[in-house]
């Protein structure tokens, strides 16, 4: 028996000095002498009471990616839980310094690959305080209703998948027949259905197309039948509210210490949202409520993320009901591509192109740290311009690799069951963790 | 954003807890920074955790620079936030790389690393944020309970994000490779 155990010395000897419980104030407590006794112990004691180490992933679909879980287990409960991560890190921000910064938004993309519009509004964002660029109101719009649909994309493919975890699996079918659709929307935008490179920084690639806004329209009349129908599956449902319930509880001020935000903070009881924050896109113009639970466990989790999904529903209508006239790109030449027809026709416009196209545009020196509310919380884009046409450093704060620290919180002291459960209402996009 | 006053009262009271600490201030398209000195940085965000009127209890990131050729080469910054005010407040440790003008050229085994002290104690979100920081940049967060590496493997020698380090320097393995390099598998 013993010898089946897996262990991981290192792990054990640096074990000892941590927290087990999940109330901050708790004194450390010294569990080495106690580990060592039990495994030496080993074969002697009752199976419940042996303790195992083991490894959940990297290669694991319930881990949502390549996440590795070192989990000690006495029984079927975890009594310490190690994240490790890395095997996806692609050295995405390395690489960004070394592109232009036009050429750096389809990189920054893909880190997050469920939230691609997000990162590129962190990205483009920034870069456009940093040179003080104003994007017209139209561009704003198009911006918003991109990215409230992604909002909805990324919460159907996680309903879809921790509600597989848990055993619905039929959900992930309904769930991704509905992303189908935003991402064809997508596809008639911008051209593509993901990495779609749709915002450019002064405002967006190409108007929406003729015909767009009718489709968005059914899309709005549909889906929020379709949310009810995933209510009445899961809502009630005994095995997804036994598996749920009273499952992974953090206190609000634990999870404001590991700076969780997002949909995990506002389970929790907690209503931060930065799209309410002064002065971020035109978020002000709509009209729109903050989801939030009451004790934080998975079912409250599941709660608000469906409520979100009804409100960014709202919120795409009355961007459609009020989308303004106008451009849709910002007119500042020394940053945006000349329209295509002046290329023929304007001397200034080609050389314009040409500059833009060949060494891409230069950012005078500063910082800035520019943060939007993603899917998962706060997602922050930090920008460090050296006076040339390329970012000197690019770093994103990345919520799904902040709240992964909460993971140990919500799962020690649980059921092996249940961490699985936690894990899922974490909802962690191991590209956006690694990078 | 704490306006130009509110930012030089700030500096302020942090100065009166601690001369030396604040090194300057800078308003930079409306984001509010504090640069200070590396070994008041615990004494800084200290106050502004604990002082009432500020309460910036929130650390939404925290991440390092390499400003290579300026001096002091590193900066780690922390980004401060108070719930209540939504305000944010940017907090800059100016470190200086002790390995420049190391006249062994590198021969020295021991590798210098620039140092600060960890904020682990005050804001447990630093954990991962830290040690990411120590894997890209090779700072050394004195006092982290667990500082190792994150995303690279632990094995891996150098700091991949320094501006001194080469784009595309690691061979990658492919099928068609795989040959010139006789028992990768090991």
């Amino acid at each position: 028996m013993a010898d089946e155990i897996l262990r991981d010395e290192g792990d054990i000897t640096e074990r000892g000095v941590e927290r087990v419980t999940e109330d901050p104030s708790a004194p450390l407590v010294d569990l080495t002498a106690e580990i060592a006794e039990r495994e030496l112990e080993g074969p002697g004691l009752e199976p419940e009471q042996e303790v195992l180490t083991i490894n959940v992933g990297p290669h694991h679909p319930a881990t949502h990616g390549v996440l590795r879980l070192i989990v000690t287990l006495q029984g079927e409960r975890v009594i310490e839980l190690k994240p490790v991560m890395g095997y996806l890190h692609t050295g995405i921000e390395k690489s960004c310094e070394d592109k232009s910064y036009w050429k750096v938004i389809p990189f920054v993309e893909r880190m997050d690959y469920l939230s691609y519009f997000f990162q590129m509004e962190a990205f483009c964002g920034c870069v456009e305080r940093l040179v003080e660029l104003e994007i017209p109101p139209r561009a704003q719009y198009l911006r918003v209703l991109h990215m409230e649909l992604d909002r909805i994309m990324s919460h159907l493919v996680w309903l879809g998948t921790t509600a597989l975890d848990i055993g619905a699996i039929s959900m992930l079918w309904y769930c991704f027949r509905e992303r189908d659709t935003i991402l064809d929307l997508f596809e008639m935008s911008a051209g593509q259905r993901m990495h779609t490179r749709y915002f450019q920084v002064g405002g967006v690639f190409e108007d929406i197309p003729a015909g767009f806004e009718r489709k968005v329209r059914d899309f709005l009349a549909l889906m929020p039948s379709r949310i009810d129908q995933y209510e009445a599956l899961l809502d009630r449902n005994e095995i997804f509210l036994h598996r749920t319930r009273a499952v992974g509880i953090v206190p609000r001020e634990r999870l404001l210490e590991l700076g969780v935000t997002g949909p995990l903070l506002r389970a929790a009881g907690e209503p931060w949202d930065l799209r309410k924050s002064p002065g971020y896109l035109s978020y002000g113009d709509f009209d729109f409520k903050i989801p939030v639970g009451t004790v934080g466990d998975g079912y409250d989790r599941y709660r608000v993320r469906l409520q979100e999904m009804r409100e960014s529903l709202r919120i795409i209508e009355q961007v459609l009901d009020g989308l303004p006239e106008g451009p849709w790109i910002a007119d500042d030449r020394k940053y945006v591509l000349p329209p295509r027809d002046e290329l023929s026709t304007s001397m200034e416009a080609l050389i314009h192109h040409f500059k833009l196209v060949t060494e891409g545009y230069r950012v005078p020196p500063g910082e800035l740290y520019y943060p939007i509310e993603s899917p998962r919380g706060e997602l922050g884009c930090f920008v460090l311009a050296d006076g040339s046409s390329k970012p000197a450093r690019v770093h994103f704060r990345d919520p799904s690799f902040v709240n992964l620290q909460s993971l140990r919180d919500m799962s020690v002291g649980g059921l092996i069951a249940d961490l699985i459960q936690n894990l899922g209402m974490l909802d962690p996009i191991i590209g956006g963790v690694d990078r | 954003m704490p306006d130009p006053p509110g930012l030089e009262l700030i500096a302020q009271g942090i100065e009166e807890g601690r001369q030396g600490t604040v090194i300057e201030t800078s308003m930079e398209h409306g984001r509010a920074t504090l640069i200070v000195n590396p070994d008041g940085i615990l004494h800084a965000l200290t106050w502004l955790r604990d002082t009432p009127e500020q309460g910036y209890r929130f650390l939404s990131s925290l991440h390092a620079a390499d400003y290579l050729p300026a001096t002091p080469r590193f900066a780690v910054h922390y980004e401060l936030l108070s719930r209540e005010r939504i305000e944010r407040v940017n907090v800059k440790a100016l470190l200086v790389d002790p390995a420049a003008g190391d006249e062994t050229n590198g021969a020295d085994p021991v590798e210098k690393l620039p140092e600060l002290d960890s904020c682990v104690a005050l804001y447990p979100t630093a954990d991962f944020q830290e040690r990411e920081a120590y894997d890209f940049f090779g700072i050394v967060f004195r006092g982290h309970p667990d500082l190792r590496r994150i995303a690279m493997p632990e094995d891996y020698v150098g700091w991949p994000q320094r501006r001194d380090f080469p784009i595309g320097g690691e061979p990658v393995l492919f099928t068609h490779n795989e040959i010139e390099a006789p028992r990768w598998f090991e």
